[in-house]
């Protein structure tokens, strides 16, 4: 179900590491709890990132929540089509739906995040 | 899925969790947020198709005699005695400061017979208010064990369930009510709603309910839960007790005029009455984008503390965000500009008139819609 090929946060973002920049974005698992999505703020580009720091904000019709950053750098491109359809979030998480991209200070950073396995198994531990 | 302990089931319950739907706590009962398909198409089958709400936890009790009409005189900010039989009429059970206690929707059954439709966690209380004010020769029942209801809202709603009763609905209108039969069980047929679309509030035998749910869904209506009823009510500006209309709060404040009769004495008149008591009038605010406002963010006018949100969302319908305010009076005017404190943010918007959403279908002509 979870993609095997990005790196996840207990905070349910994902990285997709490679390239010059890494894509980051929720989870289908936070999509799904947050609901139908109706808002994004998201950072702008240029702007600092600091891992586990607030990058933006995401808003449902039942809820909003912090974006959390989950790896540091300098942000190199946003999702502008999700300032007018966030729906992408929700149709399609993994993909269309991706919020940022980020020039990762230290690559290296990623590598405490989970894997797609301990990402599963942390959902399943959550859910009890 | 755990239930927390001490909440309520309503007769549905069981045919919410089998279709998927999230619960939550509301007013006592575990009841459905939303199901499977989400708030958002929820919300878009009560605006252009049909949606099927679980209303059962809502209270209802009769009040019959003699003295009905003087005693709900007493009891209701709204007038009595010239409501018709066969007509509803929305209006406010009052506090002695002239606070609302509860909103509450009343039902003239016959010349001395009525229900009154009030909200589920103010039903104990409701009931309690309206019986110390009866008259001798009055009695006052409580319907709401054996009572349960469904509200079937939407263009194809009128359809739907028309199919389902024995009795044409076709001549039903605005804020009117019918007996009608279902399966040869005796229901009402109320033509009102919260959601601003033509449908029906169905009244019915507890235990005939669920097959009532089923075939409404058979037909064609979606199974909606209060997320989506939210954001419907909130796009027609109607008010919910404990956001807009508080124990704490003049009635008046809340500009539903048609809700006060002015020509009458009733529990809490001399202060709902009292115009030097209006500090604040609620009123509909429109913001610039989609960030929501929330209860209890503060409405700024000229930079300055004018007032506080009740209830906030986007909406749907119009693709940006909507909120209810009380701001002071003399600064509500449509058209005044303000600023939402929002948290970090602070987001612009104006006052609007109500409803936000225009094109409801809910004062329509029946026969379009069967």
């Amino acid at each position: 179900m979870v993609p095997t090929d990005l790196r996840y946060t207990r905070t349910h973002e994902w990285v997709r590491l490679g390239g010059d920049a890494a894509t980051v974005g929720i989870t289908g698992h936070a999509q799904d709890t947050l609901g139908d999505i109706t808002f994004v703020e998201l950072p702008k580009v240029g702007a600092p990132l600091t891992k586990g720091r607030e990058a933006g904000v995401i808003e449902s019709v039942k809820a909003a929540s912090d974006l959390i950053s989950p790896i540091s750098g300098v942000v190199a491109s946003v999702n502008a089509a999700l300032e007018s359809a966030p729906e992408a979030i929700n149709k399609d998480p993994y993909g269309a739906g991706w919020l940022y991209t980020v020039k990762a200070a230290d690559a290296s950073e990623a590598d405490g995040l989970m894997d797609a396995a301990a990402y599963e198994k942390f959902l399943e531990s959550e859910s009890e | 899925m755990p239930i927390a302990s001490g909440l309520k089931k309503t007769p549905l319950h069981a045919i919410h969790l089998s279709s998927g739907a999230k619960m939550a706590p509301f007013s006592g009962y575990d009841m459905p947020m939303q199901y499977g398909g989400g708030i958002l198409a929820e919300h878009g089958a009560a605006r252009g198709g049909a949606a099927i709400f679980d209303t059962c936890h809502m209270g209802e009790f009769a009040v019959r005699g003699a003295g009905a009409v003087s005693s709900l005189e007493r009891a209701l900010s709204c007038g009595v005695a010239d409501l018709r039989a066969g007509a509803c009429r929305y209006g406010f059970i009052c506090n002695e400061g002239g606070g609302v206690a509860d909103d509450m929707i009343l039902y003239r059954v016959a010349e001395s017979e009525f229900m009154v439709v009030v909200n589920a966690g103010n039903e104990d209380g409701d009931f309690e208010r309206v019986k110390r004010h009866m008259a001798g020769d009055t009695e006052i029942e409580r319907l709401s064990p054996s009572t349960a209801k469904v509200d079937v809202q939407g263009p194809k709603a009128p359809k739907i369930a028309a199919a389902l009763l024995r009795d044409s609905v076709s001549g039903l209108t605005f804020y009117k009510f019918m007996r009608n039969y279902y399966k040869g069980l005796e229901v009402i047929v109320s033509r009102t709603g919260y959601t601003g679309e033509i449908g029906f509030e169905v009244y019915c035998p507890a235990r005939a309910v669920a097959d009532f749910w089923n075939d409404c869904v058979a037909g064609g209506a979606t199974p909606a839960g209060l997320g989506a009823r939210d954001i419907l009510r909130l796009e027609m500006g109607y008010p919910l007790h404990g956001h807009e209309l508080r124990a704490d709060r003049n009635a008046a404040e809340s500009g539903l005029a048609h809700a006060i009769s002015a020509k009458k004495e009733f529990i809490g008149s001399p202060k709902a009455l009292d115009p030097s008591l209006r500090k604040q009038s609620l009123c509909g605010i429109s913001l610039s984008g989609r960030r929501t406002a929330h209860g209890g963010d503060k409405v700024l006018i000229g930079g300055k503390e004018a007032g506080a949100v009740t209830s906030g969302s986007f909406s749907p319908s119009l693709g940006h965000a909507i909120a209810l305010a009380y701001v002071d009076r003399g600064f509500a005017a449509v058209g005044t500009e303000l600023t939402v404190a929002c948290g970090k943010n602070d987001i612009a918007g104006k006052v609007c008139g109500l409803p936000f959403y225009k094109n409801g279908t809910a004062r329509g002509e029946m026969d379009l819609y069967l």
